[in-house]
């Protein structure tokens, strides 16, 4: 069966067909082109995936399109403006919290949700907001800091 | 990208609509947060014909107190419940556990309804389709033979969800719905001691509410569990207490486990500590007994033996710490 999915998809208001068994992220990646949003480990474990829908983070490999009728679907690629990084995406380039990157879209995207949030997060709260990523490369510890960097430059 | 099988997805929006939705088709299957359902079907565990999303209820969405008892709807969110003063400030342990379920992510849109429901988990059963082939499937879902306990015809995958002891120490009770109309049990009544079928519900019954009484006067309560990853795993053993002291002596005092058995449950035996004080030796007994009480398998990659110890050291530290505060 196929459903008309209507949202706002980064900003734009969006309508697409979709059959009901397709995942978010397939809609996102191969639907709409949006291939900023990674698929890790298939289950909900790692991260990668992690989208905003109406402002809270949600792994998109385990959220059905169809059932995001009606949202606001918030990805990787909304945060830019004009081709100038967000506050956060900078911190982490800056701060060296991205190696292989892999990791790095759903991890920015969990900070955005966090951030939002919560805009003055002390260590403790960035460690229990990131808990739900899993990255390889960094060891954590410059993904913190650039998520305090972020927040020290969007909440002074 | 792994398989998804056809299905109807329908996003009803009442109770009664989504019952009538179910009704009838042993296939069907209730969908709220998906954290622990898509990853099941995703794997070929589940294979539904149609998924009733009951996100967009709004009945099922309210966290109501009345009278001094919490009523939490099936589709609160574990964070929405976590994040209540007022829930923290009374029961504790359900607050606590709620905050301890998976990762933030997972509880930013994982519901209450959906972990009293979990899924039993096991080391032969929570895997992909090829790995569990490979392995002739397992006696839970289309095999013939438990790798657990290979002799045997009973299965033995735990039940792992982090929000029930909380809610089983407080006497809970879940209101249930489906065909033959509504009727509420105790939290203790939902689950059976059988890893294949350890849920008490009625063909095509969902729960709607769990209902938790005000606990005694003084009570204090907490929630503890033991996992691989800190920050985002299943309990290998988790531990919900509840304590009421007077002038040292323990008046009341209440444990229950989960992650541990196919059936999460109260423990029995402790009520001789009332009326003493919770000393060292009566902790050792209290941890005694849940340990004799838990029956973890090898349905973790964690031995059962430490999976045994763990699970009474957590009741022991959380009694104690409960009696002390």
């Amino acid at each position: 069966m196929k459903t008309v999915l209507s949202l706002r998809l980064n900003g734009r208001p969006r309508d697409d067909v979709v059959p009901d068994n397709l995942l978010l992220v397939d809609y996102l990646r191969e639907a709409v082109g949006l291939t900023g949003t990674k698929i890790g480990c298939d289950g909900g474990e790692c991260g990668c995936c992690t989208v905003l829908i109406d402002g809270r983070p949600r792994h998109a490999c385990l959220t059905l399109a169809a059932a995001c009728q009606g949202t606001v679907v918030e990805t990787i690629e909304a945060l830019e403006t004009g081709g100038r990084l967000s506050a956060i995406q900078r911190a982490f380039h800056e701060k060296l919290g991205a190696q292989c990157g892999f990791c790095t879209p759903g991890m920015v995207m969990a900070a955005e949700g966090l951030l939002r949030a919560n805009p003055r997060p002390n260590e403790a709260d960035i460690r229990d907001g990131m808990a739900a990523n899993i990255c390889r490369c960094t060891g954590y510890v410059k993904i913190i800091e650039a998520v305090e960097a972020a927040a020290r430059e969007i909440a002074p | 990208m792994e398989y998804m099988p056809a299905f109807r997805l329908h996003r009803p929006a009442s109770v009664e609509e989504a019952v009538a939705l179910a009704a009838g088709d042993p296939a069907v299957r209730f969908l709220a947060g998906g954290t622990d359902m898509v990853v099941n079907i995703r794997r070929g565990i589940e294979r539904p014909t149609a998924l009733v999303d009951l996100s967009a209820i709004p009945e099922l969405g309210a966290i109501d107190i009345d009278s001094g008892a919490l009523r939490i709807g099936a589709a609160v969110t574990l964070a929405r419940l976590a994040a209540d003063p007022r829930v923290a400030a009374v029961w504790t342990a359900v607050a606590e556990a709620a905050g301890s379920v998976a990762g933030p992510t997972h509880r930013a849109y994982g519901t209450v309804g959906g972990n009293l429901c979990l899924d039993t988990r096991c080391l032969y059963y929570n895997q992909s389709e090829w790995w569990r082939s490979s392995n002739d499937y397992c006696l839970k879902h289309r095999g013939s033979v438990c790798h657990v306990a290979p002799g045997g015809k009973q299965c033995f995958a735990v039940f792992s969800g982090d929000l029930t002891p909380g809610l089983l120490i407080h006497d809970a009770t879940v209101d249930l719905v489906g065909p033959g109309g509504r009727r509420t049990i105790p939290l203790g009544d939902l689950y059976r001691d059988d890893g294949m079928d350890h849920l008490a519900l009625a063909a095509g019954e969902m729960v709607a509410a769990v209902r938790v009484p005000a606990p005694p006067r003084g009570a204090r309560s907490g929630y503890l569990k033991s996992r691989v990853r800190g920050s985002i795993d299943f309990p290998l053993a988790g531990v919900a207490a509840l304590v009421v002291s007077s002038d040292g002596l323990a008046t009341d005092i209440r444990v229950a486990v989960t992650g541990v058995n196919p059936r999460p449950h109260r423990i029995r035996g402790i009520d001789v500590h009332r009326g003493h004080a919770l000393d060292d030796n009566a902790l050792d007994a209290i941890r005694e007994a849940v340990r004799t009480q838990a029956k973890p398998m090898k349905t973790t990659t964690v031995a059962p033996w430490y999976r045994r110890r763990v699970v009474g050291a957590l009741a022991r530290r959380l009694v104690a710490r409960l009696a002390s505060s």
